[in-house]
């Protein structure tokens, strides 16, 4: 299979790699996927006191198109309000990397897994404020 | 970066091999006007007996690697043509409206999607077919084997030896069972011929098929063994002018017929020295990656062919490692190109977990692999392995003593 210059780019290349502590109430961790699908991405996010991502991670376990979606994932929701990275579309990543049809799954893992992340954040004791700040329009329900 | 100019490094045998330049030069001499290019079904005048004198030579060369009689074997397309005129063949001749002897055939589910979707056609067409699950090395259990076979069973199609594992199945001993109940006994030998012996004066099988780019030979070229004592009787696929004693009509290939004799001359005359080559090379490559932990080998590498060698590095998916492995041609077991990711049948047929059926490689050498080839695929296998584990979430969770069968995975 021929992949994309930017799939490359973010696959030997992968940014934001690594692991926040999962314990830490200001980080949420999205998991998704599953092995037997052949994918497993594991998406953190570190929480400023008013609600901006500051900071995310990922590890991804798949196949090029899945690790470069997630790569690009975490640029894209650094900076942004938990609100703004829910609003993050599978086919706005899908067509940054030019995925093929075959590939769009990966970047639909890639929207469940900051959802996830979010919904984690949220659920955490402490983070009512953040809570409120974001679900003033009821748009924080995660997938 | 890999610069333009350098390939990679070819690993990838199993799934087709080079010609032997002493293959492709005999095969320019059939091709043009100053060579041998009539055919070889032209009795009436010189072109066409040379060439059938051609074609004669290269089936006596194909039936002495086999010990077969050259009247027992008939030119095909390749092995999948074979297995298709094998199995059909005699479950029309035998199990067809006007026979009673039955319509149930036995097969593995790990044979080649050539014998596996002729018997899934044979189904839709009435016929019961039981597909007998391996071992979890890879081997048929020959009592589950036995157990299987029934009064109206016809056929039997065991694989000799597996194209994604390299396990040899002994059938020799299948065939003392079937011989003893009349079931007729066809095996694929496409990844058998030129790499294990094949004695077929003394092996009770009935039907070979063969194929010669998987030895050094011409791509879509192959032949079928049918057996003579007993006889063995067809039903053809190919209708037409009654070539190949009628099993197989049309004209015959002279050049790759000429190309798949050689190859097979060759096989018989070099298979110890490639057997003792592959299988140095394949115990350095084992060698060279053994250590990286939660390794695991696919099938039986004691009861296997040295050119296959299968292995599972465990938390790394498959098609990440084959984009990161870009310097070596090697091929996966995973196919990650559709929304439900599917990973290879065989694997799975063994009981391998998904995680494992999905991290495998399979490298397959040969004649032209060196020992340079296999240190330059032990360099690269480790810096990806050790790049995609950092990247792996399942690989921290393993270090962290996770299990990972307990955990509950939302499956999309």
């Amino acid at each position: 299979m021929a992949y994309s210059d930017k799939v490359l780019d973010h696959y030997e290349n992968p940014r934001n790699v690594g692991t926040l502590e999962k314990d830490d109430p200001s980080v949420g961790t999205g998991m998704v996927g599953a092995p037997a699908c052949g994918d497993v991405m594991r998406l953190q996010i570190k929480v400023s006191d008013d609600g901006i991502i500051e900071e995310a991670r990922f590890k991804t376990y798949g196949c090029g198109s899945a690790i470069a979606s997630s790569s690009l994932l975490t640029e894209w929701v650094k900076g942004k309000s938990l609100e703004e990275a829910g609003q993050i579309k599978n086919t706005d990543l899908a067509e940054e990397l030019a995925l093929p049809p075959v590939k769009i799954h990966c970047s639909v893992l890639a929207e469940d897994a900051i959802k996830a992340a979010i919904e984690d954040f949220r659920g955490k004791s402490g983070n009512e404020k953040a809570n409120d700040a974001n679900n003033a329009d009821g748009s924080g329900k995660a997938a | 970066m890999t610069s333009l100019n350098r390939r990679p490094i070819y690993m990838d045998y199993a799934a087709t091999t080079p010609m032997d330049p002493r293959v492709a030069k005999k095969m320019m001499q059939f091709l043009t006007p100053d060579g041998e290019f009539g055919n070889p079904a032209s009795r009436s005048h010189a072109y066409g007996w040379t060439a059938e004198a051609a074609v004669d030579e290269a089936r006596k060369q194909v039936a002495a690697l086999v010990n077969a009689n050259p009247k027992e074997i008939i030119w095909t397309s390749g092995a999948t043509e074979s297995d298709n005129l094998a199995i059909k063949g005699i479950a029309h001749f035998y199990g067809g409206k006007n026979s009673k002897k039955g319509k149930h055939i036995i097969t593995s589910k790990i044979e080649h999607k050539a014998v596996l979707d002729t018997c899934r056609q044979l189904e839709r067409e009435g016929y019961e077919v039981t597909y007998l699950d391996p071992e979890p090395t890879g081997l048929i259990d020959l009592d589950k084997l036995e157990a299987a076979m029934r009064d109206d069973t016809i056929l039997v199609s065991i694989m000799h030896v597996n194209n994604e594992l390299g396990v040899i199945q002994d059938i020799a001993a299948i065939g003392e069972l079937t011989r003893a109940r009349g079931i007729v006994f066809h095996v694929d030998a496409a990844q058998s011929a030129g790499k294990v012996d094949i004695d077929l004066s003394s092996m009770k099988v009935d039907l070979m098929s063969f194929s010669a780019h998987k030895i050094y030979g011409p791509k879509g070229m192959g032949a079928l063994y049918v057996r003579r004592k007993p006889r063995i009787r067809l039903e053809a696929q190919t209708h037409g002018g009654g070539h190949e004693r009628g099993m197989r009509s049309g004209t015959l290939a002279t050049h790759q017929i000429v190309g798949m004799g050689e190859a097979f001359r060759i096989a018989k005359e070099d298979m110890a020295k490639d057997q003792i080559h592959t299988a140095a090379l394949r115990d350095r490559l084992y060698d060279g990656v053994k250590d990286l932990e939660e390794v695991y080998v696919n099938g039986d590498m004691a009861r296997s062919v040295p050119n296959i060698f299968n292995i599972s590095f465990n938390y790394v998916e498959g098609e990440s490692l084959i984009m990161s492995l870009k310097d070596l041609a090697v091929s996966s077991g995973s196919a990650c190109t559709s929304a439900s990711l599917e990973p290879s049948y065989v694997l799975r047929a063994l009981g391998r977990n998904d995680e494992l059926a999905h991290s495998s490689i399979r490298f397959s050498i040969g004649r032209f692999t060196t020992e340079e080839d296999i240190d330059n695929a032990i360099t690269h296998v480790r810096a990806a392995i050790e790049k995609l584990r950092a990247l792996s979430p399942l690989w921290d969770m393993y270090k962290e003593g996770i299990d990972l069968s307990q955990v509950k995975w939302a499956a999309h």
